[in-house]
């Protein structure tokens, strides 16, 4: 392995190898300020390699390993080499990780109550998270949530936020440039841009918090909330842990404490001002 | 060092956990996993002093290996409960054997399918019972189809829709186009029974199937994973009846491995750390590609040696089919490529 370096996100301390320079430079620059310990063995392995020897420098196309790879996965071209990482990142904690329930959902903490929202790419739930994050609430994360199975705490996993398509100007007129990457354009996933998370957010990354209120946006449409009873929250939350299964009891128990603990809504928002004047309305009701 | 080398020393318990600096766990996790032990190395070292972030990720390591085993245990109860009705007798295999019997290596062993064993007369029965409960058919090609019917040892694999789980339904334990024919008729009418109910093999049969399964069926790929397994299998076997190698040999004959069973204790022996009788104790020079075979993977975790990798492939192959048929095989596979 040519380049390396080593990253801790949350609990999880990955080591990422690369057949290139690039990739490795861009992550470096990105998680320049998060906490390093470089005794600290790694959880998780990602590599970044060239499929054949001479594709490092014709035509150079990043496949995505590491402990876990995902057969047929596409490569994608070296100048997406960071969007690799980012992936590889993620699914190494999600097929690897089980310590905690891992949620697809974002999350933001204020007065140590935690903010979940889950929902499909495009829900809108990472511009939300981002938002919020550049006010006076900690982003936790814009991908994974972690849940204690012990305590039902919230835990932060608060890489990179990306920033995809049109959330990408609207957050680049409120943050100075320094906290972003560069401008991936027409990655499979549209324009992609990361955004650093604001000192607080990485240095109270390992502060649990209590899950206070769970919120499934829907980007688009009129304005509306929606009460969701425990058991559509449950099934919802289900499809939205990448180990629920692999956890057996333990997530049952986690996942149930949860959606009983929790109250929970469906949000539909047409802008993103609407859905963040929807959340502080529910929030407000959430913590009184 | 390398990983494998230390990752190896470690489970042989040749190297003491304390000696390793922090950052060469970085290699032994990922080629742990990367062999899908690092939850049987995180029970063997559950008594070893460990830098804490290596102990927390061991502790959540053998707590998931706990659920999967259960879930891989009620798996076989649902398999029970499918055969039961036609009375097909069936003999647990591999992984789920050795969890079902509590043996040592089934101690953070990783199980992915369920692996069982019935009758040849009673393979069609087993099929309709198993669609009956809710397994469904994954292979959709009919020539892969087919091959399995006509030349494997197995049906085509079975996944449950509801729980998503693989069932594999053996009637003997190498594919019919072998050049080695165990005595499958042996293998179930000498079957014991687990504790709890369930039909596992006799220690010596476990033995040469799990040496059949490494060296006469695989290239090897998972073979570090399989190697312990036999490590472990005769050690605690011997350990319970002094007369145990004697009857591995007897065995062994009768299915016509006894070059397959006898190289997998000397690579035990020498990877592991097995005590070997007499009879069993000896050299071989060509042991040495099968080590470096064992031992082909760098520190992260990424495989080596692509050439002695195809020679183990092909050697496979080789052994699985006679070489017209294997000709006939690969045309078909690659026309459909």
């Amino acid at each position: 392995v040519r380049h390396s370096t080593r990253i801790a996100v949350g609990p999880v301390q990955f080591r990422v190898g690369s057949d290139w320079a690039e990739p490795i430079a861009a992550l470096e620059r990105l998680y320049a300020a998060y906490p390093q310990d470089d005794a600290r063995p790694a959880d998780a392995t990602v590599r970044l390699f060239a499929a054949r020897p001479w594709r490092r420098w014709l035509r150079p196309s990043v496949h995505i390993g590491g402990d876990f790879i995902v057969p047929d996965a596409l490569p994608l071209p070296l100048s997406m080499g960071l969007l690799a990482a980012e992936m590889g990142m993620n699914l190494q904690v999600a097929l690897g990780w089980r310590r905690h329930m891992l949620l697809h959902a974002s999350a933001v903490a204020k007065d140590g109550r935690a903010l979940i929202m889950s929902g499909e790419s495009g829900s809108g739930k990472s511009t939300l998270a981002a938002l919020l994050g550049e006010g006076d609430w900690r982003l936790m994360g814009d991908e994974f949530t972690l849940i204690d199975p012990a305590s039902g705490d919230a835990l932060a996993f608060p890489r990179a936020v990306s920033l995809k398509n049109s959330a990408i100007a609207e957050m680049a007129g409120r943050v100075d440039t320094l906290r972003l990457g560069p401008l991936l354009a027409g990655t499979p996933k549209g324009d992609i841009r990361h955004l650093i998370p604001r000192a607080d957010a990485v240095a109270a990354m390992h502060e649990p918090v209590r899950p206070a209120l769970l919120l499934f946006p829907r980007f688009g449409g009129e304005a509306a909330i929606e009460p969701m009873g425990e058991g559509e929250a449950f099934v919802r939350l289900t499809e939205a842990s990448t180990n629920y299964v692999a956890l057996g009891e333990a997530g049952f128990a986690a996942l149930a404490r949860l959606v009983r603990e929790t109250p929970a809504f469906g949000v539909s928002y047409p802008d993103s001002a609407t859905g963040m004047t929807l959340v502080g309305q529910l929030w407000a009701e959430a913590v009184r | 060092m390398s990983a494998m080398r230390t990752f190896v020393d470690l489970l042989a318990g040749r190297r003491d956990a304390p000696s390793l600096a922090p950052r060469d766990w970085d290699g032994v996790i990922g080629v742990a996993r990367a062999e899908a032990m690092l939850a049987t190395l995180a029970c063997r070292l559950e008594q070893a002093e460990l830098p804490p972030p290596v102990a927390a990720l061991f502790a959540d390591q053998r707590t998931a290996a706990g659920v999967a085993q259960r879930q891989a245990l009620w798996e076989a109860e649902m398999a029970r409960r499918a055969l039961k009705g036609q009375r097909i007798e069936f003999v647990l295999l591999k992984g789920t054997a050795y969890a079902a019997a509590g043996l040592s290596c089934s101690a953070g062993r990783q199980i992915g399918d369920l692996d069982i064993l019935v009758l040849r007369s009673d393979i069609g029965r087993a099929e309709n019972d198993l669609l009956e409960a809710g397994w469904e058919w994954v292979k959709s090609d009919p020539y892969d189809d087919a091959y399995y019917r006509d030349h494997m040892h197995e049906l085509p694999p079975l996944i449950h829709k509801a729980r998503d789980r693989m069932i594999d339904v053996h009637h003997t334990i190498l594919p019919q186009t072998h050049r080695i024919t165990p005595d499958a008729l042996a293998l179930m009418s000498d079957a014991v029974t687990t504790a709890g109910g369930l039909a596992i093999l006799c220690p010596a049969d476990m033995a040469c199937h799990c040496a059949a399964h490494m060296l006469a069926d695989g290239d090897l790929q998972g073979g570090l994973r399989n190697l312990w397994d036999f490590h472990c299998l005769t050690r605690d076997f011997a350990a319970a009846d002094p007369g145990f190698w004697g009857q591995l040999d007897g065995r062994a004959d009768m299915h016509g491995l006894r070059v397959a069973v006898h190289r997998a204790a000397r690579l035990a022996r020498d990877l592991y750390g097995s005590a070997l009788p007499s009879g069993w104790d000896r050299h071989e020079p060509a042991d040495a590609w099968y080590r470096r075979r064992l031992f082909a993977r760098d520190d992260w975790g990424r495989p080596t040696g692509f050439a002695l990798q195809q020679a183990f492939y092909i050697r496979s192959h080789w052994l699985r089919m006679p070489p017209a048929m294997l000709a006939r095989h690969l045309w078909t596979k690659w026309r459909k490529a």
